[in-house]
């Protein structure tokens, strides 16, 4: 009869308990920190944000009364992921129609499938010295040397990969009735492809493109040899061609620095950078799950 | 009938309509080679800006740890073994942690939400910038671990692991941020294929008597293990190629040492440090270094794509 209560001291048991423990350790061990990071960097970034920050360019360090602001940093940002994104998108957009497309499931689109794969893989540094090598070094680009143009096209080597994943797999989501009704009805395949399984997979491309858009513009490998540094204001068309400043190489470049008011620079901007790349993480994953909701009913 | 057929035949498609749509698929075509294009051109670059440096030192530049600019003698050892240490330390460290906490979420000992919280909150910070994350280690990590090492030190010092006198950054460091980095990966990665474990298997193994954790050791984590391997071997490669967070906080110093202790190297952190200022011969040993960094992240990429073709759940 006993046997059929719980025993508390059945080897059994006390192991079961032993093993939650040690899970609920584990969770508490990674999540804590956690935690703790992202308040660190969002309560230290914010303190130091004032209205000139936005409108200062920063001071050379050395003096250690005031570093000014981070304007050039920011706009520079903006441009180098706009430039990627315009490379990245067309062409991942492309690719991601053929192989959900037009491919049959054949070599051809095994073969890029898994070079997709290995392309995501390749560290971020790499394309940087790719880039430095055909661009840079040979200065193909109106002879001039490290440019905001060339940070641009190492970070969409980074996007591509994600782009051309997210589009394949939003388009394989779009069902097949669609295509027949389409294509039935007489309309090309181009026209099928524009004007019927492109829109009904848009939610679901844009949410995976603007997350690959965020995450290029944290990335500081890429660019700390392709585009460099800049303290100046961008002013013109022509600052394309000359070295640009951003964000992530000014956390780089100031949290190196040992004066202190660098590194409070460095605060602020990954405040500014953390800020909107969670953000955009967390509004896209809202959008994600409401139209999931929607779709449901 | 004459007219609907004459109808009829003003319906076929324009000539430049068809045009139209081979040209979209070629466009298609050729835009989706680009990936492979653009990847056989990274190896292909990488290899013969590398070819000076390679002709020269052969093999011997992987065993030798000499980098000396001024004599042009160069050997990649200490990056190399800086590379593989910290990564494949950070991942002893990441994998029970990520497993143990993925279980966590993925069993009912909290509510729902709570674990669906946790969950987006993982991910999530996996989203954060390395170089954040390089900038934090530099400021609040490094003081916090201070006198700790300095325990380390005087109570395991006869370990070679931890024989020098900590003085600020070093190689345990950069496996600690490699950790924080890495945790989010491993953990929503763990989380995927836990899940995806049937619910069948759970309450056989529960209907013949067996405890949740007899469960979870002897079908689920085998059942899921492709899944976590495929993910442990992502996570070493992001470790293997990690740029910004190690170089801030490694000490990027050439100098042999066992010690985790002392400031150390690794390949990607070489490349940041040493590319912009870098000429002559320095830059194609450069070139050789990132060669054996893409040739070693590739084989580890490789390799997990085929472990989840060979072994993915089929149930």
């Amino acid at each position: 009869m006993n046997s059929l209560y719980y025993q508390k001291r059945l080897s059994r048991n006390i192991g079961d308990k032993f093993f939650t423990s040690l899970s609920v350790i584990c969770a508490l061990i990674a999540i804590l920190p956690l935690i703790f990071l992202v308040t660190y960097i969002l309560y230290k970034g914010g303190s130091q944000i004032t209205p000139e920050l936005f409108t200062l360019e920063p001071n050379p360090p050395g003096d250690d009364l005031d570093a000014g602001g981070i304007n050039p940093a920011l706009i520079g940002t903006l441009i180098i992921t706009t430039i990627a994104s315009i490379i990245a998108i067309p062409v991942g957009v492309g690719g991601g129609i053929y192989l959900a497309e037009y491919s049959k499931g054949g070599s051809f689109s095994r073969f890029i499938r898994f070079g997709v794969n290995v392309l995501a893989g390749v560290p971020s540094i790499i394309a940087g010295v790719f880039i430095y090598a055909l661009i840079v070094s040979t200065k193909i680009l109106f002879g001039s040397m490290y440019s905001g143009l060339a940070g641009g096209m190492a970070l969409s080597i980074l996007m591509l990969p994600t782009v051309i994943k997210t589009t394949d797999e939003g388009l394989k989501l779009v069902p097949n009735e669609l295509r027949y009704a389409s294509l039935g009805i007489g309309a090309s395949m181009y026209t099928t492809i524009l004007k019927v399984t492109l829109p009904s997979a848009f939610r679901s491309i844009a949410t995976g493109v603007v997350l690959g858009i965020a995450r290029a513009a944290g990335e500081t490998a890429p660019l700390i040899f392709t585009a460099l540094f800049s303290y100046y204001y961008i002013t013109g068309f022509e600052d394309l061609f000359y070295e640009m400043g951003s964000l992530a190489v000014l956390i780089y470049n100031f949290a190196l620095e040992p004066y202190d008011a660098q590194n409070k620079l460095a605060w602020a901007a990954s405040f500014i950078l953390v800020l909107s790349i969670l953000s955009v993480n967390i509004f896209s994953r809202i959008l994600a799950t409401f139209t999931e909701k929607t779709k449901r009913v | 009938m004459e007219e609907k057929l004459t109808l009829f035949k003003n319906r076929k498609r324009f000539g430049i309509e068809k045009n139209i749509d081979i040209i979209f698929k070629n466009t298609a075509l050729v835009l989706s080679s680009f990936v492979a294009i653009i990847l056989l051109g990274i190896i292909l670059v990488v290899f013969f800006q590398s070819f000076e440096s390679f002709s020269r030192y052969g093999l011997k530049f992987l065993v030798t740890s000499e980098w000396n600019p001024v004599k042009d003698e160069y050997g990649a050892f200490t990056a190399i073994y800086g590379t593989l240490v910290t990564s494949f330390l950070s991942l002893l460290i990441t994998i029970p942690l990520g497993v143990g906490t993925a279980i966590f979420i993925t069993e009912d000992f909290v509510p729902k939400v709570v674990r669906e919280i946790i969950g987006s909150f993982v991910e999530l910070l996996a989203a954060i910038p390395s170089v954040v994350l390089g900038l934090w280690a530099i400021f609040v990590m490094e003081p916090f671990f201070r006198a700790f090492f300095v325990f380390l030190h005087n109570f395991f010092g006869w370990i070679p692991l931890f024989s020098t006198e900590p003085t600020g950054r070093n190689s345990l460091l950069a496996i600690l941020i490699l950790v924080v980095m890495l945790l989010p990966i491993v953990t929503s990665i763990a989380r995927d294929s836990l899940n995806q474990v049937p619910k069948k298997l759970r309450n056989a193994a529960y209907g013949i008597g067996a405890s949740r954790w007899k469960t979870i050791f002897s079908v689920i984590l085998p059942a899921a293990l492709s899944g976590i391997m495929a993910g442990v071997l992502l996570a070493l490669g992001r470790a293997m190629g990690e740029t910004m967070a190690v170089t801030m906080i490694i000490g990027n110093s050439n100098a042999f040492s066992w010690s985790l202790l002392s400031p150390g190297y690794t390949i990607s952190s070489m490349l940041a440090n040493q590319f912009g200022e870098a000429d002559g011969s320095q830059v194609s040993s450069l070139f050789y270094a990132a060669f054996v960094l893409m040739i070693l992240s590739l084989v580890v990429n490789i390799f997990a794509q085929w472990l989840v073709k060979k072994f993915s759940l089929k149930y």
